[in-house]
């Protein structure tokens, strides 16, 4: 079990001076000057070192994210943009470190941008948070105040301005290039790879996108050292991580653990367990609602928290929102619940996507009453195949995986319901 | 999904003065000749001032960032915080109904929404105070079921305490965001099973949003820009700012900016879309007593708290630090010096003492220290932890 003085959001839950004094006291902004004069390689090769992936939910490695912006400006800016459109449905992580750790950020922002070369950095918070963006707002006033931020930021001789900026409202925007898209004042939807960011992204100037974990955990992993954090989890899931637990547990929570715990430990230790005991756990989200769900039994018999073992399951880390569901539960309206989800934050820039949304939440409506064909679970999962991997970005896949792990574990008790509205006979699921 | 402008438009929209301030301000943060990026900003803080956003809005917006009107529309219409339709005087309740919410009861926050405030989405209460809609994610799962409200999170709901903030609100007053089952934030609601080795150091009352929350108490109040202005610390340090890195481009660029802010500044004096606005701010700045009249209602002074030792007045709704502070400046110590305001020393505690006008009707600051200094609790003293 990770330790209090191992976790770097000594802050998380806002209990403790959320003022610069209080996140200095705590460790924060100690000696950020001369990790920035340690030079841009030594960062980069640190971050390369301790393993850390993104946390925004694909689990690219952040330092070799980095190395790809260029080296030597050719006369345009470079940009590090910090994704803080936090509406990935189960997850509410990045929210508790802008409102009650927002220095482990600021101070993240500034070393991350030295590293790259960018003297200007943008966050782009959600526009429903809006207390969120008044407290980091008064953080960033106050590190400026301090001289931590504007010229010869924290007298580490490199000038940086940070800026927030927010959303208004579009899930979409979470993905980077829509990110980008939307920062410059459009729609937020989505551009074409290549070229990629690194080489043509803000304004058409080399620019990295960041989740704001990923870039809240490098002072301190400088500070303390990659192996310090590569000590934690397994290989290639080093670190450790925030856990947002929702649904069916005794006492939902955000809560730091090390990368590779047990589902299990977690819910035992941080959540009070499963409502109604383990029998009772019937499916679980492990990874916010893009990730197929998985059924209770594997989850609490084997699963470990991390990328490469729940990939092997099929699913994934994602952002590490586990939603958790019980036998209560009607599972096939939960998923229906997540593809009007998807249906309604569809850009509708790609066709797949935009019509495949809407045609999928509408079987899966007819799923959930049981007023369907049995041959259409087939058609349904051969729809969500055509959907996924023929759009431009993620959004087609990610509508399509949830029902993907549906129908892969949860068949019988679609092919059940159906099966007894054509009895006539309503049996104990399909109670509604 | 079809969101399309409303078919009553009225004639016209400017910002308040301190509102172009913020929105001026807010450019700032944006290389030169990328002034489009404001757009949501700015559109965001017409809709806090009128509630929703017309056409005449949109495009006065457009115009300040010189941008076609066409550009403006589609992002109003993409994104879905923005109300496009006439929203409820007092509040437009945002349910959350993703899956983390709607497996913990989503569906009966909505089924409270439909019985006492109408039943469809988007359509206002017979008695136009309200209008409700379900809205996606709202990023606050581990406090499930919640709404937004205003500019706040009301979180871990149970339908009876939801329909009582519904009430409340009707009734005009304001209950306190947050999570309403003793929560502090997001840890677990039987204790913590992290971070509980360090020492309390500067613990607050509530969690940074609620704190917020309470200190500015604009939860549902339409914003004029005096709320909470927008520093720009970075314009004091634009030398060498930013974007410049080594091309020479920027800087010229930055030395450009002056100018542009200046004139979309100019184009807000502009009649005619100037005509509808003022007479708002005016009618608002008519209930406020002038200075001098404050002055005379000022509550009688103590010059020292009484026994060496002042009451803490921030347990009182509505009452944050620099409230307190400025209380303390003016002499008042104590909640029996509170309880016995006049309607006069109400209204200058309402005017004379910050920039969040009328707080001290609005949070009843009277019968709550009546209260206080009784020694009762109020359900605000109760919920604040110290």
């Amino acid at each position: 079990m990770l330790s209090d003085s191992d976790r770097i959001f000594t802050n998380l839950y806002g209990m403790h001076d959320r003022t610069l004094s209080g996140a200095k006291a705590r460790g924060h902004w100690d000696g950020t000057a001369g990790l920035i004069k340690k030079g841009r390689n030594w960062i980069i090769d640190e971050m390369k070192a301790s393993g850390l992936r993104g946390r925004g939910g694909a689990g690219f490695p952040t330092g070799l994210k980095w190395s790809f912006m260029p080296k030597e400006s050719d006369g345009r800016p470079a940009y590090l943009v910090v994704n803080a459109d936090e509406s990935e449905p189960g997850t509410c992580k990045d929210r508790e470190i802008m409102r009650h750790d927002p220095h482990t950020l600021i101070e993240g922002c500034l070393i991350a941008s030295f590293a790259m070369n960018a003297n200007a950095c943008y966050i782009y918070i959600r526009g429903e948070y809006i207390r969120e963006k008044e407290a980091l707002q008064n953080a960033i006033d106050e590190a400026y105040e301090a001289g931590l931020l504007g010229k010869n930021a924290a007298k580490s001789g490199w000038d940086f301005d940070l800026y927030l900026h927010h959303g208004a409202g579009a899930y979409i925007c979470g993905e980077e290039t829509a990110l980008l898209e939307s920062l410059e004042g459009k729609k937020g939807m989505p551009r074409m790879k290549p070229p990629f960011p690194a080489g043509a992204g803000l304004y058409g100037c080399p620019t990295t996108v960041n989740n704001v974990e990923s870039i809240a955990v490098v002072p301190t992993i400088l500070r303390r050292g990659a192996e310090w954090f590569a000590g934690f989890g397994r290989a290639n899931n080093t670190g450790t991580k925030l856990f947002a637990i929702s649904g069916h547990v005794n006492a939902p929570c955000v809560v730091e653990e090390e990368m590779s715990i047990s589902f299990e430990e977690l819910i035992d230790r941080h959540c009070g367990g499963i409502r109604g005991g383990w029998d009772n756990l019937k499916a679980v989200i492990p990874g916010g609602s893009s990730v197929p769900c998985l059924p209770g039994k594997i989850m609490k018999e084997e699963c470990i928290m991390d990328f490469d073992w729940l990939r092997e399951q099929r699913s994934g880390l994602g952002t590490a929102a586990v939603i958790v569901m019980d036998q209560s539960t009607d599972i096939i309206k939960a998923i229906w619940r997540l593809s009007a989800f998807y249906k309604h934050e569809s850009c509708g820039q790609c066709t797949p996507c935009r019509e495949g949304t809407g045609w999928m939440m509408r079987v899966m409506d007819r799923l959930v009453k049981g007023d369907a064909e049995p041959e259409e679970i087939d058609m349904l999962l051969d729809v969500t195949k055509q959907v996924e991997g023929h759009t431009i970005c993620a959004l087609g896949d990610a509508a399509a995986w949830p029902i993907q792990g549906l129908i892969r574990h949860f068949r019988d008790e679609i092919e059940d319901r159906i099966k007894a509205k054509r009895t006539g006979r309503a049996s104990a699921v399909a109670a509604e | 999904m079809l969101r399309r402008l409303h078919p009553e438009q009225p004639d016209g929209f400017a910002f308040t003065p301190d509102n172009q301030k913020w929105a001026e301000a807010q450019i700032t943060k944006y290389p030169s000749g990328r002034q489009a990026s404001a757009i949501i900003p700015l559109l965001w803080r017409a809709q806090e001032q009128e509630g929703w956003l017309s056409r005449v809005a949109i495009e006065h917006v457009c115009d300040m960032l010189d941008m076609a009107h066409i550009r403006g529309l589609e992002v109003a219409t993409f994104y879905f915080m923005f109300q496009l339709q006439p929203i409820g005087s007092v509040a437009n309740i945002q349910i959350c109904g993703t899956t983390s919410c709607m497996i913990c009861g989503a569906e009966d926050l909505v089924a409270v929404c439909k019985e006492k405030i109408a039943p469809k989405p988007h359509q206002l209460s017979a008695d136009g105070k309200f209008t409700w809609e379900e809205v996606e994610c709202l990023g606050a799962c581990a406090n499930a079921p919640m709404a937004q409200i205003g500019k706040d999170y009301y979180e871990d709901l149970t339908t009876a305490r939801f329909a009582e903030i519904v009430d409340e609100l009707a009734d005009g007053k304001v209950p306190t965001p947050g999570p309403q089952n003793g929560r502090y934030a997001s840890e677990p609601v039987t204790g913590l099973t992290s971070l509980s080795g360090y020492e309390e150091t500067g613990h607050t009352k509530m969690n940074a949003s609620v704190q917020l929350a309470s200190d500015i108490g604009d939860t549902i109040k339409r914003i004029d820009g005096t709320e909470v202005p927008l520093l720009a610390p970075w314009q004091g340090k634009s030398a060498g700012k930013s974007s410049g890195a080594k091309a020479k481009t920027p800087k010229r660029a930055d030395e450009q900016t002056a100018p542009k802010k200046a004139k979309p500044a100019a184009k807000a004096e502009e009649p005619p879309k100037k005509a509808a606005k003022p007479a708002v701010t005016s009618s608002a700045k008519a209930e406020e007593p002038s200075a001098e009249e404050l002055a005379s209602k000022k509550p009688a002074a103590l010059d020292a708290p009484k026994g060496g030792k002042a009451d803490d007045l921030k347990k009182i709704k509505g009452i944050g630090q620099g409230l307190e502070k400025s209380l303390n400046e003016n002499g008042i110590f104590h909640y029996d010096q509170i309880a016995k305001w006049t309607a006069d020393e109400v209204l200058w505690a309402d005017y004379g003492l910050a920039r969040f006008k009328g707080r001290a009707t609005r949070d009843t600051w009277v019968e709550q220290a009546k209260l206080l200094a009784a020694g009762e609790e109020t359900e605000f003293s109760k919920r604040a932890k110290y």
